[in-house]
């Protein structure tokens, strides 16, 4: 079942949380809607899982080329997932899953032992059969979870929405939960969207990721394709950690700390400002000079992280702080200490002029 | 270690520091008080209300009047609270789980008759529907009479008891928040399938705390009363008012026994009352519980 909106806009008073978003989610597709907090990305599921209207004059939203935006949130059939479960406090886990049966209408209402085998069947999809008997005070943040899961499955649904699924976990069993997610996802093939501000849990997770900033969808694309191809800084900054270098871009060049690194897209670009973004992870480090494209820097603090090693370096007379991550075995290979003075040369640098910086923040789709 | 230390020495100073002289005379001060105005008073109005015996205690209630007076005052708790319930089920409903204008004025309009002293809700009613009042004249061109009849007085006490559900269910229902029937409607109940069996369970004992205090409230209702009802004998007397009757009248003994039966309801509705607040406080426990700590060992991982 495809999902697709056009041209959706919704506001609270004055403030626009959707702004002209149209989106379109293959079928069977896993996508994450991933943004910064208030950039609309809950908004819009809630729209189309229809528990929130869309402003007068918005386009449709269509689940398989039928458009549902005037039907009710019951007939839409969709699994919503909260992110604070919203179970059912007075009702076991097997009542809580059975819900969603039970006040169908009589006439397709399952009978009573249909109703058990499907609860029972559900439950044991996302193994919590021996707790069916509990109530959800009773169950853990990851149980809770995966009961909330059950529940909005076990109606059939014809697409599965997660609002923040693991948002109230702790680190270790939310990593544990999205992969068993992604697991169920590919064993039932359920169209899906979830919406998270974790750039990780999108990347590791999704199909596609859809990048919202402000109301507006900033850029979409499978994870590797908005990781290496950020279309704008703040996609970039959003992405992950980054060092920011401000530079001037000149014929196909960018130029800062004494470096020159080529930048093809800006072949016309006649000495105008700009920022060049460099990861941590996308340094080469030495004690020797690397050629002419590298700078000498002071290492100032090692912070080991267990797989990796992030330093903290400082360029002579300058307080910016340069962020650089290598791998534990990289690091013990060069043997760094802290006050070393060691050779930078970044292997991968993203350019924007200060022309592009500003587009990044009026147009409203890039 | 710090715990066992406490514990050793918990016999001979109390934790909180105080001796125990000052905490045996603030508790004798504190259980005196409760006796002298709460305690004592009952005491002596069942001692009143049987001081000539089982037999006379009984006559007095069964005496036509007062048998009347238990009647009216029974119907119109019958009538009463199910309507204030329904009422205040809907505004708590609205308010809680709806934004809308005008929401903050209906919050206050709700506590209005807490506000007003009953007999200006009397008054009220006398100045509206009295012979000479606004709609009074207009009411009787088509033979409606209000003042005076078991009619007004449902009508005021329906007024007095209002807020006594609404204001017990919005605090409850505003903490619960909507996400369990949002959630509820994805998964494809009705708005009336949702209100019933979501939202109505969780609040099924706020709702009955209210209910009590409404139906106590209902059947003691005395001021408003007093002035629409006529004091009719037989007719438009309340209980309350039976016992100011016959206590004007010198009947002390019968005015104690009808007394004794408002008292006894007063008891009654105590203990519910009791187990009720036992209930809802083992209810946020849970719920707390289900906040807080997972009791459930077991995999977080799934597999």
């Amino acid at each position: 079942m495809s999902i697709e909106v056009r041209s959706i806009r919704k506001t609270f008073g004055k403030y626009t949380a959707l702004d002209n978003v149209s989106l379109t989610v293959e079928d069977g597709c896993l996508t994450a809607l991933l943004g910064p907090s208030g950039s609309g990305k809950t908004t819009l599921l809630r729209v189309i899982a229809g528990l929130e209207q869309a402003d007068a004059g918005s386009g449709p939203i269509l689940f398989h080329q039928e458009d549902v935006a005037k039907t009710s949130v019951g007939e839409r059939r969709v699994g919503f997932v909260f992110q604070h479960y919203a179970l059912f406090r007075h009702m076991t886990v097997f009542d809580n899953v059975a819900f969603g049966l039970k006040v169908r209408p009589r006439k397709v209402r399952p009978s009573r032992e249909e109703i058990r085998e499907k609860v029972h069947a559900m439950l044991s999809l996302v193994q919590l059969e021996y707790l069916s008997g509990r109530y959800p005070a009773q169950l853990s943040g990851g149980q809770r979870q995966r009961v909330a899961l059950a529940r909005a499955l076990v109606i059939e649904p014809r697409v599965l929405l997660l609002d923040e699924p693991f948002g109230a976990l702790d680190a270790k069993v939310r990593r544990d939960l999205r992969r068993w997610l992604r697991r169920l996802h590919d064993e039932i093939h359920l169209t899906s969207i979830f919406v998270t501000h974790d750039q990780e849990e999108a990347l590791e997770v999704a199909d596609r990721v859809v990048i919202m900033d402000k109301g507006r969808i900033v850029q979409e694309g499978s994870p590797d394709e908005v990781y290496d191809n950020p279309k704008n800084p703040f996609v970039y900054e959003f992405l992950g950690n980054v060092n920011l270098f401000h530079s001037r871009v000149e014929k196909g060049m960018a130029h800062f700390h004494g470096l020159r690194v080529e930048s093809p897209q800006h072949e016309t670009a006649k000495g105008e400002g700009g920022r060049a973004y460099v990861r941590p992870q996308d340094f080469e480090i030495s004690r020797e000079p690397l050629g002419e494209s590298s700078f000498q820097a002071t290492v100032q603090h090692i912070y080991r992280l267990g797989a990796t090693v992030r330093l903290e370096l400082a360029r002579e007379g300058e307080y910016l702080t340069i962020e650089v991550e290598l791998t534990n075995d990289e690091f013990r290979a060069r043997g760094i200490s802290k006050g070393d003075k060691v050779y930078l040369r970044p292997r991968r640098v993203r350019v924007f002029t200060d022309q592009e910086m500003d587009d990044s923040y009026t147009s409203s789709q890039l | 270690m710090a715990d066992t230390t406490n514990l050793s020495r918990a016999g001979a100073v109390p934790a909180h520091g105080d001796s125990p002289l000052v905490r045996r005379t603030l508790i004798a001060v504190a259980l005196g008080f409760l006796g002298l105005f709460l305690i004592l008073p009952l005491v002596l109005i069942f001692s009143q209300a049987l001081a000539e015996g089982v037999r006379v205690y009984f006559d007095a209630i069964r005496e036509p009047d007062s048998l009347a007076a238990i009647r009216l005052t029974l119907v119109t708790a019958a009538i009463v609270v199910p309507v204030n319930t329904v009422f205040g089920v809907a505004a708590a409903w609205a308010i809680a789980k709806f934004e809308f204008k005008g929401k903050s004025f209906l919050i206050t309009i709700i506590d209005m008759p807490f506000a007003i002293s009953p007999v200006v809700v009397g008054l009220i009613f006398v100045l509206m529907f009295g012979a000479t009042g606004w709609l009074g004249p207009h009411l009787a061109e088509y033979g409606i009479h209000l003042l005076f009849t078991p009619a007004a007085i449902v009508i005021v006490t329906l007024f007095g008891t209002m807020p006594f559900v609404a204001r017990e269910l919005i605090p409850l229902m505003q903490a619960q928040g909507t996400q369990e029937e949002q959630s509820a409607l994805t998964l494809g109940a009705s708005g009336w399938q949702t209100f019933y069996h979501i939202t109505l369970p969780n609040v099924k004992w706020g709702l009955l705390y209210g209910v009590i205090l409404c139906n106590a409230r209902a059947m003691g209702e005395f001021g408003s009363v007093y002035v629409v009802s006529g004091r009719i004998r037989g007719e438009t007397n309340t209980m309350p008012l039976h016992v100011e009757v016959l206590y004007n009248d010198y009947m002390i003994t019968a005015a104690f026994a009808v007394a004794s039966l408002l008292a006894l309801l007063a008891l009654v509705t105590l203990a519910a009352k009791s187990i009720v607040e036992w209930k809802i406080a083992r209810d946020m426990r849970l719920a707390s519980a289900a906040a807080g700590e997972a009791p459930a060992p077991d995999g977080e991982s799934a597999p």
